[in-house]
């Protein structure tokens, strides 16, 4: 049972040629909403929407990029650098992390695993 | 259907070519056939040398699976022999026969040998292939001595290779000396002192004669034009190459008069199917024996089998590189008007620069010996010497303590370093608050910044961690190329993917440099977020629409649709202190159905979310007011439909005043233009914001039509010259010689770029379309304007609204969201 359980958690999200490379999208699950990027190399990252510096649910519509190897997004309002990886803000102290999810891509669908969610 | 382009040739251009399709294909348009002669995977012959003395060198450009058999395919060692232009097919050694819709010939040079008697006896190689170094590394186990023949780039880099072997060397130029390609006389000379201090023996100004054998016909010695004889059981040809342009002529394609496939700027041969790119190709009739205008060759393939309309632009020629340990780079023109030449015999160096002969702009240099500032003086080709020319040789300055350093303020250079090291001042800024050196003329500004350094005060303009240069300096780099793309820039000048600092930049440079729709293909991923939606995000995530209403003129009927539209969407309305109307609380899926009915109207962008013009603010002038002289608002809206969409540094905002009333406001703009009897008063680089600065008298008294010209020129040098989110104030302020040298660059075109910058603003003029008509006549643009990628109808619940003085307003945290009100 617990087995299954898991499976199903694996949600999908979209297909990978849905996302336009280096840029995020909002995806809705349960009223829940994750931003979904595809780097360049087609690797894709699954954090929270809500930008936690203005509360505002923008994050899919930031800019991602590297800061010092770390993969990134900005928030498109103050500009604050987070962590695609670990959720955490690089840019100021003191700033909330960003959630994360797992993310997988099979035979090009995105699927997020929304268990920790 | 998915299109077949057959690339003829392997090598590192032809491998650029495929990867700059890839990349640039993101609708999967190609697929692509490779064939190489060579059994090697493309491989780097720039670093060839290396594998002289390491066969182990990894050089290869191609990583494992790469070409998949499937969209990608390579056949190595099979070279196409023969093409049918009516059937369009490809035959191979091999007796593949292969159909295709374009094909690209990069089947690149060969090396030139010279008809010298014995050039075909054993011990004889040319420097070109892996096989051929091969072929050299094993017989210079034995070779007493060796001979190159070919005093350029290639041959000194063979030389060095066999030096390393632990061959002695003679190179054989015949030019009169080294390196005639790349440098002039004088670096020619500083670099054979250095190289013959290095054990390598140079002859240069003489041929060679004739090459002799032994018995078994291996050569022994080989006697120069000037009748010496050099004991030699090696001779390397490294005398040039020629393009390998056979395919081309066999099937009748025209030829250069001194060989390659003749191309034209879009790198197209006379047959619309076939393309040339690298050392094969004459483009124009000019053949380019460097890597880098191959690159950008195939980029433009890539982008016009794309349907694109990219051109080689001039190739920038500029070298840098370390033979033999020896620094050497030229960049620019190596003579010119007036030549600044430093040299050092004893230390092996150098140095000269080419100047224009107003002293003033940078025309190219030599540098041999040590080559340290050439990153930094590459760059600035073109431009305004931004120091004297000995302090550009060698970066640094040296002044007296007492020495004045601002003549205008009477601050010397110790005012200055007190400031810096005592009252912690840490940029030029800075020093002026301290010191007001530089505040005036601000000609002292390079020493300042000099001083800066000395003091061990770096100060960085490097746009982020992924581009060590200065967006003035990216500007001129994309400019001067046929770079078109983040990537191609990125991967030319920057390292890394990017990230949000970069990438809007690059997209404002592309913009300014009329890349055409700003959402296109990769451009889309640089935008910001108001420029990703073409409207300006708000604290809550929704969207203000700001239409433009030129000079702020707007009929009745227009104002009655803008009501009835914000109306209708529940928006939130307000005049904006530039004459128009701002519409709050748009959510993204609500923007385009807002445009449609604004579009429908006769409205277009305002690009109030674009760092680009926003408005021309006028006052109603003469057509009504008792005092007014000119017709303020006409100009007004002529400046205004002129310069809209304008993409800069920084948002730019313009105003035109009736009168010397001066209602408008004019002279808190970056352009304020005030009305006098005799014509206009034209003022620069004023603003508001934080730091409110009066704009400074640029002119006075002009006609429309040159005050057009000079506004088209400062905003176009603003567009080239200007820093990351750099306004106009400090942009002036921060130019070497203040508004007197924008004067002069402007008004008597001290640089010799005015007409260049006019017709840069015309064809900005002559392009210009609205980005918000040009989104909803594209269903794929349109596709970018839904809430959720999975829930594509879905409203976003989590945006909340409350109502003050009968109008929505996001909610502060807390506060409780009321129901939307009924219409």
């Amino acid at each position: 049972m617990t087995a299954s359980l898991i499976a199903v958690d694996w949600r999908v999200a979209c297909r990978v040629s849905d996302l336009l490379p280096e840029r995020g999208a909002c995806a809705l699950f349960d009223g829940a909403q994750i931003a979904l990027f595809r780097l360049w190399d087609d690797q894709v990252y699954a954090v929270g929407n809500r930008d936690p510096y203005t509360g505002a649910h923008v994050m899919a519509r930031g800019l991602v990029g590297t800061r010092a190897g770390r993969r990134t997004v900005a928030s498109p309002l103050h500009k604050q650098v987070y962590d695609l990886v670990t959720g955490e803000c690089l840019s100021d102290q003191g700033v909330p992390s960003l959630p994360t999810w797992p993310v997988r891509v099979r035979d090009g669908v995105v699927e997020v695993e929304l268990q920790r969610g | 259907m998915t299109r077949h382009l057959v690339v003829v040739g392997h090598g590192m251009v032809g491998q650029r070519m495929v990867e700059a399709l890839t990349d640039r294909d993101t609708k999967a348009e190609w697929r692509v056939t490779v064939l190489g002669e060579e059994t090697h995977s493309a491989y780097d012959r720039v670093a060839l040398s290396r594998y002289l003395t390491d066969p182990a060198a990894a050089l290869g450009l191609v990583s494992e699976g790469w070409y998949d058999g499937g969209r990608r395919t390579c056949h190595l060692g099979d070279p196409a022999v023969a093409i049918d232009r009516s059937a369009r097919t490809v035959r191979t050694a091999a007796g593949r026969e292969l159909t295709y819709d374009a094909l690209v010939l990069a089947t690149g040079s060969k090396a030139f040998v010279p008809p010298v008697p014995g050039a075909d006896l054993g011990g004889c190689h040319v420097y070109r292939t892996l096989d051929d170094l091969d072929r050299i590394r094993a017989e210079a186990t034995s070779a007493r001595a060796a001979v190159v023949v070919g005093g350029g780039l290639l041959g000194l880099e063979a030389a060095g290779g066999l030096r390393d072997l632990g061959v002695p060397v003679h190179v054989v130029e015949f030019a009169p000396h080294l390196m005639p390609q790349q440098v002039d006389a004088g670096g020619g000379e500083a670099l054979r002192r250095l190289v013959e201090g290095l054990g390598v023996r140079v002859h240069a100004g003489v041929g060679t004669a004739s090459l002799q054998s032994d018995a078994d016909g291996r050569v022994v010695s080989a006697t120069l034009t000037d009748g010496t004889v050099l004991d030699t059981q090696l001779v390397v040809f490294a005398a040039g190459i020629r393009a390998r342009d056979e395919l081309a002529r066999s099937v009748g394609l025209g030829v250069g008069t001194r060989g390659g496939v003749l191309v034209d700027r879009s790198c197209r041969t006379e047959d619309p199917a076939i393309w040339a790119v690298g050392e094969c190709a004459a483009v124009e009739g000019s053949v380019y024996g460097l890597v880098a205008p191959g690159y950008a060759m195939a980029e433009v393939v890539a982008d016009r089998l794309l349907g694109g309309s990219g051109e080689l632009a001039e190739p920038d020629m500029s070298t840098k590189l370390k033979l033999l340990g020896v620094e050497v780079a030229s960049f620019g023109a190596t003579q010119g008007p007036l030549d600044v030449v430093f040299s050092d015999p004893v230390a092996g160096i150098y140095k000269k620069l080419v100047i224009s002969d107003d002293a003033r702009t940078l025309l190219g240099g030599v540098l041999v010996g040590d080559a340290s500032v050439y990153a930094g003086l590459r760059p600035l080709i073109g431009r305004a010497l931004p120091a004297t020319p000995e302090t550009l040789l060698f970066g640094e300055v040296s002044v007296a303590d007492d020495a004045q350093v601002c003549s205008c303020n009477a601050v010397t250079k110790k005012d200055v370093v007190d400031a810096i090291t005592e009252q912690g001042a840490t940029d030029v800024p800075a020093i002026k608050a301290c010191t007001r050196a530089g505040t005036s003329c601000g000609s002292c500004i390079p020493m300042l910044k000099s001083l800066l350094d000395e003091c061990g005060v770096h100060v960085s303009k490097a746009l982020c961690e992924h581009f060590a240069y200065s967006r003035a300096e990216l500007f001129e780099l994309v400019r001067t190329s046929d770079i078109r793309t983040f990537s191609g820039l990125i991967a030319a000048h920057g390292t890394g993917h990017g990230c949000d600092l970069c990438k809007p930049a690059v997209a404002s440079i592309l913009a300014s440099l009329g890349n055409g729709y700003i959402l296109d293909g990769e451009q889309a991923a640089l935008q910001d977020t108001n420029d990703h939606a073409l409207a300006n995000m708000q604290r809550n995530g929704t969207y203000s629409v700001v239409p433009r209403i030129p000079g702020g003129e707007i009929t009745p009927e227009k104002l009655i649709v803008i009501g009835e539209v914000a109306r209708d969407f529940n928006l939130y309305t307000k005049i904006t202190g530039g004459q128009r109307i701002d519409l709050f609380g748009a959510r993204l899926d609500q923007l385009p159905q807002i445009w449609k009915r604004l579009i429908d109207a006769g409205f277009e962008s305002g690009q109030a979310y674009g760092k680009a013009l926003r408005t021309v603010k006028s006052c109603v002038g003469e057509t009504w007011c008792r005092y007014g002289v000119q017709d303020s608002v006409g100009l007004a809206i002529d400046l205004e439909l002129r310069y809209r969409g304008l993409r800069a540094p920084h948002k730019i905002k313009m105003a035109v005043s009736g009168c010397a009333r001066e209602c408008a406001e004019a002279r808190s703009k970056d352009i304020g233009v005030i009305a006098t009897e005799n014509g206009w008063n034209l003022y620069v680089a004023g603003n508001g914001g934080f730091r409110p600065r009066h704009a400074d008298l640029f002119a006075s008294d002009l006609d429309t039509e040159t005050l057009l010209t000079y506004v088209d020129r400062i905003l176009m040098f603003y567009l080239r010259t200007g820093e990351r989110l750099q306004r106009t104030a400090a942009w002036l302020e921060s130019l070497d010689g203040g508004l007197d040298y924008l004067r002069s660059v402007v008004c008597d075109d001290v640089l010799g770029i005015g007409a260049d910058l006019d017709a840069s603003m015309a064809a900005h003029v002559a392009n210009y379309s609205d980005e918000w008509a040009d989104t909803l006549a594209d269903p794929e643009r349109l596709a970018r304007f839904v809430p959720f990628i999975n829930a594509p109808g879905v409203t976003d619940t989590s945006i909340e609204i409350v109502y003050e003085r009968g109008q929505p307003r996001p909610a502060r945290p807390g506060e409780l969201p009321l129901e939307v009100l009924p219409r």
